[in-house]
């Protein structure tokens, strides 16, 4: 997700070195912009304010999840941490889960396996995952991941057998749900970097398990 | 009891499509001025959603995601008498005559 | 406040209320049962946020647990399978 950032800054003054031209943007993407630049001349809120929210979500993506992840994995003590007060042991890592209301994780065991989905909205915990990919905010996730979980995994190459059970957690409230994938196996020894790189982004929403070490 | 258009958990739809767009400039500037004001405590997320669900419903469902962001955002931000639809759409006419609209 | 009115386990129905403007409470949920799967607290009241007012008196949300069989009249495989649902105080009664 890469961004030049002095074209946002430019964007509703200059419509040249863009590769789309400016007259080409849809109706709400103009309106963004004269949004934008009201809010800044009312005094409402400044560039600096817009650059900041834009520096925090570029810094924040599935590696930060893959991280905890990893580190739950190799160190039970912290596992226990992590699930029995997340947003302090976010903190612990460097994460800043400050802004999230509350912040719950969901552990998958061999039996169990939790899928998260936003029915009514497209709730996600960004502070720890980055953006919500598209598909999740997909009219179609909203729909199917609460009454077909296993179609919708099936599609992501995930066929779980009978006997293992499915929970969706619908986040309809203030709550924000992290998926803990359940270690795979052949991994005893690995690094928590090694193990980090198995950490897939969907395998913290829960559509599949994490990748098998190679 | 009614279903309104954004409640649509458990509605017959189809494969979940998982192509990735990258986000155009004016996307990333939707999410960056809606977090700005929601830091500056002048809306609530609570609003916006509010603000999506009283759309007209085939509007929600033919706009992508964040020209929903979008047009909520307008929608708060003119209630809460901050920003008029008249001074947008003035602003947006000088973009174009700027910007060579054909 | 008082304290919460519904302890873990206990079971609940969802109200099968219909009322205008912003509810929390999916469509697919109201008049089914489930229990009380955890406690999260109370929380400003988003229905009351979503319409620039305090969201006070807070309200008290559970994590409420449904099996999928109980919801949809037609669900397939997995008979284990539960769905859980994070919902406000007052959208609740005893079951």
């Amino acid at each position: 997700m890469s961004m030049d950032r002095s074209d946002v800054h430019h964007a509703a003054d200059t419509g040249e070195d863009h590769p789309h031209p400016k007259h080409e943007l849809g109706y709400y993407a103009k309106r963004i912009y004269a949004i934008r630049d009201l809010l800044i001349e009312k005094g409402v809120i400044t560039q600096d304010d817009i650059q900041r929210q834009i520096d925090y979500q570029e810094a924040r993506s599935p590696a930060n999840g893959a991280q905890l992840v990893a580190r739950a994995w190799a160190d039970p003590a912290f596992k226990k941490r992590l699930i029995d007060d997340p947003k302090a042991t976010c903190a612990e890592m460097g994460i800043d889960a400050t802004s999230i209301n509350e912040f719950v994780v969901l552990e998958n065991t061999e039996r169990v396996r939790h899928l998260v989905v936003c029915t009514l909205c497209s709730c996600y915990p960004r502070p720890i995952l980055g953006r919500p990919p598209d598909w999740y905010k997909s009219l179609n996730y909203r729909s199917r991941a609460v009454n077909d979980p296993r179609g919708v995994m099936r599609e992501f190459g995930q066929e779980l057998p009978d006997e293992v059970e499915i929970r969706v957690h619908d986040s309809t409230a203030d709550m924000r749900y992290l998926v803990l994938p359940l270690r795979p196996r052949g991994t005893e020894g690995m690094s928590e970097a090694e193990l980090a790189k198995l950490v897939t982004r969907d395998s913290m929403i829960g559509v599949v398990d994490p990748l098998a070490p190679q | 009891m009614a279903r309104r258009h954004h409640d649509m958990g458990g509605l017959p739809a189809g494969p979940v499509d998982q192509t990735e767009h990258a986000l155009s400039d004016w996307e990333i500037l939707a999410d960056a001025v809606n977090q700005a004001l929601g830091e500056k405590k002048i809306k609530r997320t609570d609003e916006m959603r509010r603000a999506r669900e009283d759309m007209d419903s085939e509007l929600y469902r033919s706009l992508s995601y964040y020209e929903r962001w979008i047009a909520s955002m307008e929608t708060i931000l003119t209630e809460k008498k901050i920003l008029t639809r008249e001074e947008i759409d003035r602003k947006v006419a000088a973009f174009e005559k700027k910007w060579g609209e054909p | 406040m008082e304290g919460p009115r519904f302890k873990p386990g206990e079971r609940v129905r969802v109200r099968a209320e219909d009322r205008p403007g912003h509810i929390r409470t999916p469509f697919y949920v109201r008049g089914k049962t489930g229990w009380i799967e955890r406690v999260y607290g109370d929380f400003l009241n988003p229905e009351s946020l979503a319409y620039g007012k305090d969201g006070l008196p807070e309200k008290t949300l559970y994590l409420v647990g449904f099996d999928q069989k109980e919801v949809w009249g037609q669900y397939l495989a997995g008979s284990q399978d539960k769905l859980f649902v994070d919902i406000y105080d007052h959208w609740l009664e005893p079951a």
